[in-house]
């Protein structure tokens, strides 16, 4: 049926209902997509968060759950809300008053700095190549970057305690090319961390300075060289600044995962190395002390939320500019 | 005092032979891989000229200014800037500024730092940079907005940024690669003005690329033309309007009437061509053409009269049919279809309010224009 009959059968007021509810129908789905992720956050991160936080408020007890007191749904209200007596800072206390937790709170925080300051440092060079290169193949390097993905994070981090051992594939290849005579001792050291941190969270600080550089206008530095700027200046004068949002990005998206980082301590950085992922597994799994360790993780997360609070303040001042 | 359209001003330099040419680009060629975007070209723009390229997209324009600039160096032939060959002297070593045509400002920093920041490169003290600074918003008008960042301005406003940027460092040449392109109708016709002025006022040498012919007609003191890569004519606005050398000149500046023919008779007084649609047409001057040559008789519509009767004292004037009338309020534009079925469009301007003798659709008219009234070409 052509337009112009179908208007002939409807009256003005019939197409006006028609609107509305047309905009109602997109505004209960538009809600509706905003909640799901909502819904994931109370799920994944809410409740389970407030848990751990009433563990670290509990004492450690010989029992299943190895802490008191436990919330006991089937007493009904009472026995929701007793417990809530017995909950105290203890934990916390006792953070403050072994040295271990603060060193290791500290040494974490200056390794995942070192790690990041590294990462940058290897990844600009990356990135900058990458948006530099010719445009057919820039998806192919994305792609590259991306491929290490592909493969289980722990798979790749013991792959390096092959490559840095003794007599590892690095020692075997520097030692027959003469350029040492003893192997190097990297691995259970902190070199062999900052390595492994670096390899794994490379492609986090590579994207987002790519995607930075490769919005940059060529104009700009073209303008800058034109009015005297040698192309070093103009790197650092024009592109370093104009890129400074992927830098801030690309540096919290490794800083934040690194501080709390497991694996790559406990694979790499052997017994003697200090990092507070490490001294939580230990709390948990070797001293059963699920309060101190909750509040070991608690702690932590009020640590990272500055940083986090910052990276989210900088994403959305970014997105507003680039409108 | 005779003269080929409208002076500008008693400025000359490319007659006179003992003049010094300021750029020359000399056997210029340019190749892109297979590609070849200038063509063994040569040209000179002499000092305090404003000098217009201007031809169509891909015609080798921007790469010219792009070599004048230093961001392309040639494949072949060399380019001099006041006797200087350029080869091998980057971008940053050049005495030659650049308008970008996206004007390229540097959007973290605000007015005032984009304008000082070539100053700041030639390691001119702080306290003349500020001066200059604000001399430069004071030229562009643009005092109030020194502290505001790029994206808190308007299109004209950044393209005054643009300007006082590149005019900063007082080059030998500024170079402006599509300067009015962004900008709506009325401030580009604004600006061209402005332009002009800031050119006599500054005393430098311009040379800007447009393919907007209107505005390389205003502003330049001369134009090149190009196409593929290859200069078709240089010469003033008038020149170029009134005496294009070829049929691609005549065509693409302006609007154009083509009668190709043959020269029947090169004289002294006059010479005859015998138009392929069987009208004869009468010229002042056929150059140095020989008769039985091919040649295309060029006339602008402005300059062809119509009337509903054959005027009694026309040298030349052909019948046909009112095909078609714009009015356009000052002037009115009439397709007259002549009987050999050509159309020919005729321009005349509306100086009185009241017309005595309309013409109107298939109407016969007769189309009538002077001997010297358009030119013979024969490329």
């Amino acid at each position: 049926m052509s337009s112009a009959t179908a208007s002939v059968e409807t009256s003005p007021r019939q197409d006006a209902d028609a609107s509305i509810l047309k905009r109602l129908s997109l505004g209960i789905a538009g809600r509706l997509v905003i909640i799901v992720p909502y819904l994931w956050l109370l799920f994944f991160f809410l409740i389970p968060f407030v848990i751990v936080f009433k563990i670290s408020l509990s004492q450690t007890a010989i029992a299943i759950p190895p802490y008191t007191p436990v919330m006991d749904f089937s007493d009904g209200i009472s026995g929701f809300l007793a417990p809530f007596k017995e909950l105290s800072f203890d934990s916390y206390i006792w953070l403050t008053q072994d040295a271990l937790y603060f060193n290791a709170y500290v040494s974490s925080l200056v390794i995942a700095a070192i790690s990041t300051v590294l990462a940058l440092l290897v990844g600009y060079p990356i990135a900058y190549g990458m948006a530099r290169a010719p445009a057919s193949i820039r998806p192919t390097l994305l792609m590259l970057v991306i491929l290490p993905f592909w493969t289980s994070f722990l798979i790749r981090v013991y792959a390096w305690i092959g490559i840095l051992k003794p007599e590892g594939l690095l020692n075997q290849f520097l030692l027959s090319i003469g350029v040492i005579d003893d192997p190097l001792i990297i691995i259970n050291t902190y070199k062999a961390i900052f390595i492994g941190i670096v390899y794994s969270y490379l492609p986090f600080m590579v994207l987002p300075l790519y995607s930075t550089l490769e919005k940059m206008d060529d104009s700009l530095i073209e303008a800058a060289k034109d009015l005297g700027c040698t192309p070093i200046g103009a790197f650092w004068k024009i592109t370093f600044p104009l890129s400074l949002p992927g830098v801030i990005a690309g540096c919290l998206l490794v800083f934040i995962p690194a501080v709390g980082e497991f694996v790559i301590p406990d694979l790499l950085g052997g017994s003697r190395t200090l990092m507070i992922g490490k001294t939580l597994w230990k709390e948990f799994f070797s001293n059963r002390d699920w309060p101190v360790s909750s509040a070991v993780a608690v702690v932590l997360l009020m640590i990272l939320i500055l940083p986090i609070v910052y990276f989210q303040h900088v994403q959305a001042r970014t997105q507003e500019r680039g409108r | 005092m005779k003269s080929l359209g409208s002076i500008r001003r008693d400025f000359a330099p490319w007659s006179d032979p003992d003049a010094k040419p300021y750029i020359q680009f000399d056997n210029v060629t340019k190749r892109f891989g297979d590609f070849t975007a200038v063509n063994k070209l040569s040209l000179a723009v002499f000092e305090r000229e404003f000098f217009a390229l201007l031809g169509a997209s891909g015609c080798g324009k921007s790469t010219l200014l792009r070599m004048l600039a230093g961001f392309e160096e040639p494949s072949e032939g060399r380019i001099l800037l006041d006797g200087q060959d350029l080869a091998g002297i980057p971008p940053y070593r050049r005495p030659v500024n650049m308008m970008f045509q996206s004007y390229a400002l540097f959007p973290h920093m605000t007015v005032e730092a984009n304008i000082a920041f070539g100053l700041k490169q030639e390691g001119m003290a702080r306290a003349e940079i500020e001066k200059r600074v604000t001399e430069m918003l004071r030229l562009v008008k643009l005092e109030q907005f020194a502290r505001r960042k790029p994206h808190q301005l308007s299109g004209g406003q950044r393209q005054r940024v643009a300007l006082a940027r590149s005019v900063a460092k007082r080059p030998k040449v500024l170079l402006l690669d599509e300067p009015l392109g962004a900008l709506d109708k009325k401030l580009r016709e604004e600006t061209q003005f402005e332009l002009m002025d800031l050119q006599q006022d500054l005393g430098l040498t311009f040379v800007v690329v447009t393919h907007d012919q209107e505005e390389a007609m205003t502003m330049a003191d001369r134009i090149a033309i190009l196409d593929k890569g290859e200069v078709m004519q240089v010469a003033t606005p008038a020149e170029v309007y009134e005496a294009p050398s070829s049929r691609f000149v005549a065509g693409f500046v302006g609007n154009v009437n083509m009668f190709d023919g043959k020269l029947a008779r090169n004289g002294k007084e006059n010479a005859r061509i015998a138009a392929n649609g069987g009208a004869e047409i009468i010229v002042d001057s056929a150059g140095d053409a020989l008769p039985g040559a091919e040649v295309s008789f060029a006339i602008r519509p402005e300059k062809i009269r119509v009337s509903s009767t054959r005027p009694t004292d026309a040298v030349n004037a052909i019948e046909g049919e009112i095909y078609d009338v714009a009015y356009l309020g000052d002037m009115t534009v009439y397709h007259v279809k002549l009987d050999d079925g050509q159309v020919i469009k005729a321009s005349t301007l509306n100086a009185a309010r009241i017309i005595d003798d309309p013409l109107t659709w298939n109407d016969r008219a007769w189309i009538s224009f002077r001997p010297d009234a358009g030119v013979v070409l024969t490329r």
